[in-house]
């Protein structure tokens, strides 16, 4: 195939993703009459953000007084100061009127006796500038993420939206000014390459936590859009931060929620000690979530691991009631008995510290548009979602932002869609003429690599290394170490080996694409983490401890700025954060104390 | 499409769920248990992997009973998945 027999389509707009992020987008612009194609892995109610279940924040002070201001004060204070003022007050400001139309589009929140939008407490969610817990985040019983995305993909029925249905997006086509202008992408169903000529571009691709062993992210999140942005030379943001959430289930992944602890869940390590009473001698196993992963993980370390390979902790409910169990914590025992092999009434379940969310991303403005290093706006090009990096979550994401995040960004980044394409008018830009030259070689590659890598072998290598030398807790040799074994594995992802050369639903073909979209993901994080010398929110390393000069190992004076990475030759260069809102003064600078 | 490629397209659909749990059920399944069974098995399974996550997990955990017997059977040898 060379890159004059591709067909090309035409749209106004094209998104890649039709998860929450790029179901929202997709409306502003179908509904403005915008000619608008929606690319997804999935079918479009399959996405991800169906996992999402313990709701979406907004200060409506339903239940109670709540303001904007008070839940943009957490949200920095989250951020670990990290995140930018100006699209951290956008997003605060803009909750309630997305969570509105949001119910507008349909979606059945649960209601109080009076018939508002009921609204529960959620950890890190406090009233009157960090005072006391405010009920601020909005749910649809535990089904919040998958009534999201009905709602959304019902308007976008309406609205005239166009789905390509299991296609994969490989990458971005841009010519020589930095303009992007569109996408190639796969048709799994025939194998067919095809190009995606767009005025405007929006990824909204998702997470990545697959670069990890242990992740409780399903098996989609590949990163893919991070990966078509690497190639292209867009630069990726603060990719050294990930949340770790304290108990996934060991070999698995899959999430136990907080909740369990909540009913009296304890955690224990191999001498059957409740040893978070060592680590927080007054919050104990109910600490934040960063202090309980960094307790499990020096468990494990220091040999009080259980199991045969003294892998894993234990998270006790035996001593609670069975009453109890079966009546507050029912879906906790199903997940235990299925993924663990083991009934909690009876037994202690093995967990660990387990990726859960990307805070970097695709770095943008808080219009959504994708800006360089320098601050100038990709023409075309927007993200948002997971995918993107505006930045709001900064070195740590607060429980239900994510979801708030892709309502009003994606909004965002489709009003700017809107605009731009008015504004430039009819015609698209020419496509360069060697536009597929990339995509087909890597293709070409696959077809006839001999005596290469694995896929399963090489994604394994991968995760492992992730999990070793860059998860919750990290060592300065360890990271060294890791950069130099990813770029290795790196070099076994660019010859990988599939068996099956066939062209129909070819998934072998798939996932190793997916690979090359991992390791961008996966490098960029490891080498983010080996440079960035001060622990800030997630990213905690031991060379940065707790000093009276640098609380939590934070160190402002040289570390209060942005990573960005390059792809080529794999370098870092940093911008400054953003410290001034957008109406209100900034929020001052303090230690980050729960 | 040939064989082959239905199985491909099954595995697409059993291993790029919504959910992680259903991955590794679904995913599980495929690989270690759908070559053994029946034709009317095999047919129930596809059915239950179109289903949408959270139509089908209460039936894995029994929260809802399934429409016929052949389902029945197959949702129990699916709740024998278990992590490799
Ligand atoms: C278990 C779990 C629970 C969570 N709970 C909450 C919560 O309670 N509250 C909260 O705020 N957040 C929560 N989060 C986080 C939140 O769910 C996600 O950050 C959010 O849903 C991501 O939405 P998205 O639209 O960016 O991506 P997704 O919903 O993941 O959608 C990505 C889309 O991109 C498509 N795609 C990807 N790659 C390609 C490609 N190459 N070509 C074509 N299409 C592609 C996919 O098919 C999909 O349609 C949770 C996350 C997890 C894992």
């Amino acid at each position: 195939m060379s890159a004059l027999t591709i067909p090309i389509r035409k749209f106004d707009a094209v998104i890649v993703g039709a998860g929450g992020a790029g179901l929202r987008a997709a409306i502003q612009l179908s509904e403005a009459g915008l000619k608008t194609a929606v690319l997804s892995k999935v079918f479009p109610t399959r996405s991800h953000t169906v996992a999402a279940q313990g709701g979406v924040s907004a200060s409506l002070g339903n239940s109670e007084e709540d303001h904007w201001h008070w839940h943009m004060y957490d949200t920095v204070k989250g951020s670990d100061w990290l995140g930018d003022q100006d699209a951290i007050e956008y997003m605060c400001r803009k909750a309630p009127e997305a969570v509105v139309e949001l119910e507008h589009f349909g979606m059945p929140f649960d209601r109080t006796d009076e018939g508002k939008i009921y609204q529960r407490p959620f950890g890190g969610h406090m009233s009157n500038f960090g005072e006391k817990p405010v009920r601020r985040a909005c749910a649809a019983a535990d089904r919040t993420g998958h009534a999201m995305l009905h709602a959304l993909y019902q308007r976008n029925v309406r609205a005239n939206t166009q789905f390509f249905v299991e296609w994969m997006a490989l990458d971005l086509i841009r010519n020589a000014q930095g303009q992007i202008l569109g996408v190639i992408a796969l048709e799994m169903e025939t194998g067919q390459v095809v190009a995606f000529h767009a005025k405007a571009t929006i990824i909204a691709t998702g997470g990545a936590g697959r670069i990890y062993h242990s992740s409780t992210n399903a098996f989609i999140n590949t990163g893919d859009g991070l990966g078509m942005a690497a190639r292209a030379g867009i630069a990726l943001e603060d990719m050294e931060f990930w949340q770790f959430h304290p108990t996934g289930v060991a070999g698995a992944g899959v999430l136990i929620t907080e909740g369990v602890r909540g009913e009296g869940g304890i955690l224990r390590n191999s001498d059957n000690e409740r040893f978070m009473e060592r680590y927080a001698p007054n919050a104990k196993d109910l600490a934040s979530r960063d202090v309980v992963s960094r307790a499990m993980v020096t468990e494990i370390n220091e040999g009080r691991g259980c199991g045969p390979h003294k892998d894993f902790v234990l998270l006790d409910i035996t001593h609670l009631d069975p009453a109890t169990i079966m009546k507050r914590l029912p879906g906790i025992r199903d997940i235990s008995i299925q993924f663990a092999g083991i009934d909690p009434i009876k037994a202690p379940i093995p967990v660990v510290p387990t990726c859960h969310y990307m805070m970097g991303g695709i770095p943008t403005n808080y219009h959504g548009q994708v800006v360089n290093a320098d601050g100038s706006v990709v023409a075309g090009f927007y993200a948002a979602g997971e995918a993107a990096c505006a930045s709001v979550h900064g070195a740590n994401r607060l429980g239900t932002n994510s979801l708030l995040d892709l309502l009003v960004f994606g909004k965002a980044s489709g009003d700017s869609v809107v605009d731009a394409v008015k504004k430039n008018g009819a015609a698209h830009q020419d496509l360069p003429a060697d536009f597929a030259e990339r995509t087909l070689s890597r293709l070409d590659r696959l077809n006839t690599q001999k005596g290469g890598a694995s896929v399963d072998e090489t994604r394994l290598a991968m995760q492992r290394t992730m999990q070793k030398h860059c998860g919750v807790f990290r060592f300065k040799d360890m990271l060294v170490e890791g950069v130099a074994k990813i770029c290795e594995i790196e070099q076994a992802v660019h010859a990988t080996e599939i068996g099956d050369k066939s062209q129909t639903w070819n998934t072998a073909r798939v996932e190793a694409l997916e690979l090359d979209n991992l390791i961008e993901v996966a490098k960029s994080t490891m080498v983010s983490a080996e440079a960035r010398r001060e622990s800030r929110g997630a990213h905690v390393r031991d060379d940065a401890p707790d000093t009276p000069a640098h609380p939590n190992g934070r160190d402002d004076e040289a570390w209060l700025k942005h990573s960005l990475w390059h792809r080529e030759g794999s370098t870092l260069s940093y911008k400054p954060v953003v410290l001034t809102p957008l109406s209100v003064e900034t929020i001052a600078l303090k230690t980050r104390a729960y | 499409m040939d064989a082959a490629e239905q199985l491909n397209r099954l595995r697409w659909r059993c291993t790029r769920r919504a959910m992680l749990e259903m991955d590794i059920l679904l995913g599980g399944f495929l690989e270690r248990r759908y070559a053994s069974l029946t034709p009317e098995q095999a047919d129930a399974f596809v059915v239950l992997a179109d289903m949408e996550d959270l139509e089908l997990w209460p039936l894995i955990t029994g929260k809802r009973e399934c429409d016929n017997p052949l389902q029945a059977q197959v949702v129990a040898m699916l709740r024998d998945v278990r992590i490799k």
